[in-house]
């Protein structure tokens, strides 16, 4: 769509700038990413009352344009590159009326840029509840720019801001606010002259950030550097200093026209709530009891439309195998990329649930204290306080948990959570584990009450999160931080969630994780589907016409000779072949050929381990019938040594394998899409296989 | 020399100056400049960080964070 007036939404964090760019743009949005960043850029189409349409950009949260993360260096980029494709022909900056001082900091820099500016003051509403008093006319005549008050959760003053938008002024009319030559004298003027730049304030943005921004050459960056020493320029000296003198501008301003209630008011709504939620034994029971919640309501919730997602799939794969003619591209599509894309689609129901509690999680405020709370005992492994939420999450599924690791601003601290969250018992190794531990451990009761099995089970959950808190600990020795731990943050009001926002952020959270993810996805089930679909040289026709001799044909069912054929094909298929190929390497683990080819098979999804030792043994009917995949894996015996396959060190040893093995396509396709780079989802690798392979061989060998 | 870390929960003082330049940039931008009110609020349930209330909001930080900021 083309746009005839560019607009940026800026803001501090928590103003309620989400609300009011859904608000304005409605479902007319859609979600990118700025090239080279993992930031979401957010962009919607407004019409105006004139007939004309306005792009609005979402810009993320930031205190003050001196970025203190990835995501609020953005915001300098886009608001004073001319050439950047979103450079706003206007600025909406949105301002919390009932906070005012510290939100008119980021006003008063952005108005320095001397773009057009247009100020929404939202939270009016509660502003006039704690009995604050804003003179709009004169504050907006002291700021030399149109002042809309709104309440962007009501909707209220909606109208008014869009006709501002379509009025706007074309020139920036906006006062000074501070004397920014004295910041820096000489130097600003000098860069000014060089890169024949007419704005002060953004000649000393340019010295504080030329090393930082894309927009700059190495030539002219250099130069600033060389001008930076001739001037003896100091960047956080002149922050502070210019700090400081906004700050007075500010005051006087707020002295002319905002009264605040002079007695202190009675203790908050907020602060009683506080009282509970961080109380040394109630917050601590609250978080739990919010996390086994959410926790619950995952696995619960989801476990019905996965089910849906798969049988659909399960009918349309049928459907279009008796429609379309037998051959290899059929084959291709529908159990390939169809088999692909339900892998795919299965994982919606866990993100959309997931992302709608942090989102409420998040909009009421509670995320700022769960942080506040496990801060110190995070911080000790290298973890930060949010990062409990991707955590626990990953006991569901590490894919929306690694998403939702956005949350962590700090880079080191978000870093080490996408590597160790893979590492938490997700629910596709339920499976792999129940059926392993019931084929050798005992289904007794010990002291009275504990099941055996049930222990094993609790005993891989407990390992996980102990070996995730281990690595977390490494990294944090290995990794070096890019920018200082910092934990300054503001702890929000309480406030109601909005269920649009919840919604939306549903809708954003699956859509981006289908277009981005999947494609990867979908090329590796492909791939291993290849894989396990053909085999070299001509020996599918030779199984096929050895099943066809009378002797078998006669003899077997139909059914069990279709899966006789495809117990044998799968045996000398690529990924058969593979399995006996890496047969050396995994035997000092205990692990077989066949065991090779289910760990080959499952390395996009671990659960397909389950349905590959279903074909292999040529269990009868689907491998959900369990019990006659144990039976045959339990009967199973060592050709050469006649001792089962599967005796207690092999099953250990598998399930030690799969806590570690990093056995999931889209976890490996998320974590790119996260860190924007392959080395991570690389190391991540790497580490993990290394890990399983030595836990394997050392549970193989203590209990053989 | 006081120091903010020296509080105790519900007592109040006013900041002075910071020892630490690059965590002074960022706590003045968050509004907790020489001369305003600061006052301990509560503090986590392992004892760090602490939450203040400054400029007219709450703002949480490390105690060492907190150490940094010299009272009046």
């Amino acid at each position: 769509m083309k746009a005839d007036l560019r607009v940026a939404l800026v803001g501090n964090p928590n103003t309620g700038k989400s609300t009011l760019f859904n608000t304005l743009t409605g479902l007319n949005q859609k979600i990118g990413n700025f090239p080279g960043v993992t930031v979401d850029k957010k962009t919607g189409y407004l019409n105006l009352s004139d007939g004309r349409t306005a792009e609005i950009i979402d810009l993320p949260g930031t205190y003050s344009l001196y970025p203190k993360s990835q995501d609020e260096s953005i915001v300098f980029s886009v608001l004073a590159d001319k050439a950047n494709p979103h450079s706003p022909d206007l600025i909406v900056v949105i301002l919390d009326a009932s906070n005012l001082k510290r939100n008119l900091l980021l006003y008063t820099q952005v108005a320095d840029l001397k773009i057009p500016v247009i100020v929404a003051l939202n939270m009016m509403d509660l502003a006039k509840k704690s009995g604050i008093n804003i003179d709009i006319d004169q504050f907006s005549k002291k700021l030399g720019v149109p002042v809309v008050p709104i309440a962007a959760r009501k909707g209220e003053g909606i109208d008014k801001l869009k006709e501002a938008i379509a009025f706007a002024n074309k020139i920036a009319l906006q006062q000074d606010s501070i004397d920014v030559e004295t910041i820096a004298p000489g130097l600003i003027k000098q860069i000014s002259a060089e890169l024949k730049l007419d704005n002060p304030y953004y000649a000393l943005q340019l010295a504080h950030q030329h090393e930082t921004v894309k927009f700059l050459s190495t030539a002219e960056s250099d130069r600033i550097e060389e001008l930076e020493k001739e001037f003896s320029f100091h960047s956080q000296k002149a922050q502070a200093s210019e700090t400081i003198a906004r700050y007075n501008f500010i005051n006087d301003l707020l002295y002319d026209t905002v009264k605040v209630p002079e007695t202190a008011q009675d203790e908050t709504t907020s602060n009683k709530i506080d009282k509970i939620l961080t109380h040394k034994v109630f917050g601590f029971i609250v978080f739990f009891g919010v996390l086994l919640f959410m926790f619950q309501s995952i696995f619960a919730w989801s476990a019905y439309p996965m089910e849906l997602i798969g049988d659909f799939f399960v009918w349309l794969q049928s459907t279009l195998h008796t429609l379309l003619p037998a051959g290899p591209l059929t084959g291709l599509i529908v159990d390939g990329v169809l088999g692909g894309l339900s892998g795919v689609m299965v994982f919606i129901p866990q993100i959309a649930i997931l992302f709608a509690f942090i989102s409420i999680l998040e909009d009421t405020g509670y995320m700022s204290r769960v942080t506040f709370m496990m801060d110190k005992l995070m911080r000790k492994v290298g973890l930060n306080g949010k990062s409990v939420v991707p955590l626990i999450g990953g006991f569901a599924c590490a894919v929306p948990s690694i998403m939702s690791t956005r949350t962590i601003e700090n880079w080191k601290d978000r870093m080490i959570t996408i590597m160790v969250t893979p590492l938490v018992t997700c629910s596709a190794r339920l499976p792999i584990y129940t059926l392993l531990i019931a084929l050798v451990v005992p289904n007794r009761n010990v002291w009275w009450v504990f099941n055996m099995q049930g222990l094993a089970l609790t005993g891989m959950y407990v390992f996980s999160l102990i070996s995730a808190v281990v690595v977390a600990f490494v990294f944090k020795l290995i990794l070096k931080g890019r920018e200082r731990g910092y934990f300054i943050m503001e702890l929000p009001v309480y406030r109601m969630p909005r269920w649009k926002n919840v919604g939306y952020s549903m809708y954003d959270r699956s859509k981006s994780f289908v277009f981005q993810a999947g494609k990867v996805i979908i090329a590796v089930s492909v791939i291993l589907w290849v894989l396990a679909s053909y085999g070299p040289g001509d020996r599918f026709k030779t199984i096929e016409q050895k099943y066809s001799k009378p002797q078998y044909t006669q003899h077997l069912s139909p059914d069990s000779l279709t899966r006789a054929i495809n117990s044998e094909k799968l045996e000398n298929s690529y990924a058969g072949v593979l399995g006996h190929v890496i047969e050396p390497v995994i035997r000092p683990l205990g692990f077989d050929w066949k065991i090779g080819i289910a760990l080959i098979t499952s390395f996009a999804a671990r659960e397909v381990f389950v349905g590959t030792m279903a074909t292999i043994y040529s269990v009868e009917g689907s491998a959900e019938k369990m019990e006659s995949v144990q039976y045959k894996m339990k009967t199973a015996t060592n050709q050469q040594t006649g001792q089962p396959v599967f005796s207690l060190a092999v099953a250990f040893s598998l399930m030690m394998f799969y806590a570690f093995a990093m056995q999931c396509a889209s976890t490996v396709a998320v974590v790119y899409r996260e860190t924007k780079n392959w080395r991570w989802p690389a190391v991540q690798f790497a580490y993990m296989t290394v890990l399983a392979y030595a836990a394997s061989f050392i549970a193989y060998n203590l209990l053989k | 020399m006081m120091k903010l870390s020296q509080l105790e929960i519900g007592e109040t003082g006013i900041v002075k100056e910071f020892t630490d330049l690059e965590m002074s940039v960022k706590l003045m931008e968050m509004g907790c400049l020489p001369g305003e009110e600061i006052k301990i609020s509560r503090v986590a349930p392992l004892g760090d960080p602490i939450a203040v209330t400054v400029s007219g909001y709450q703002l949480s930080l490390r105690k060492f964070e907190a150490s940094t900021i010299i009272l009046q």
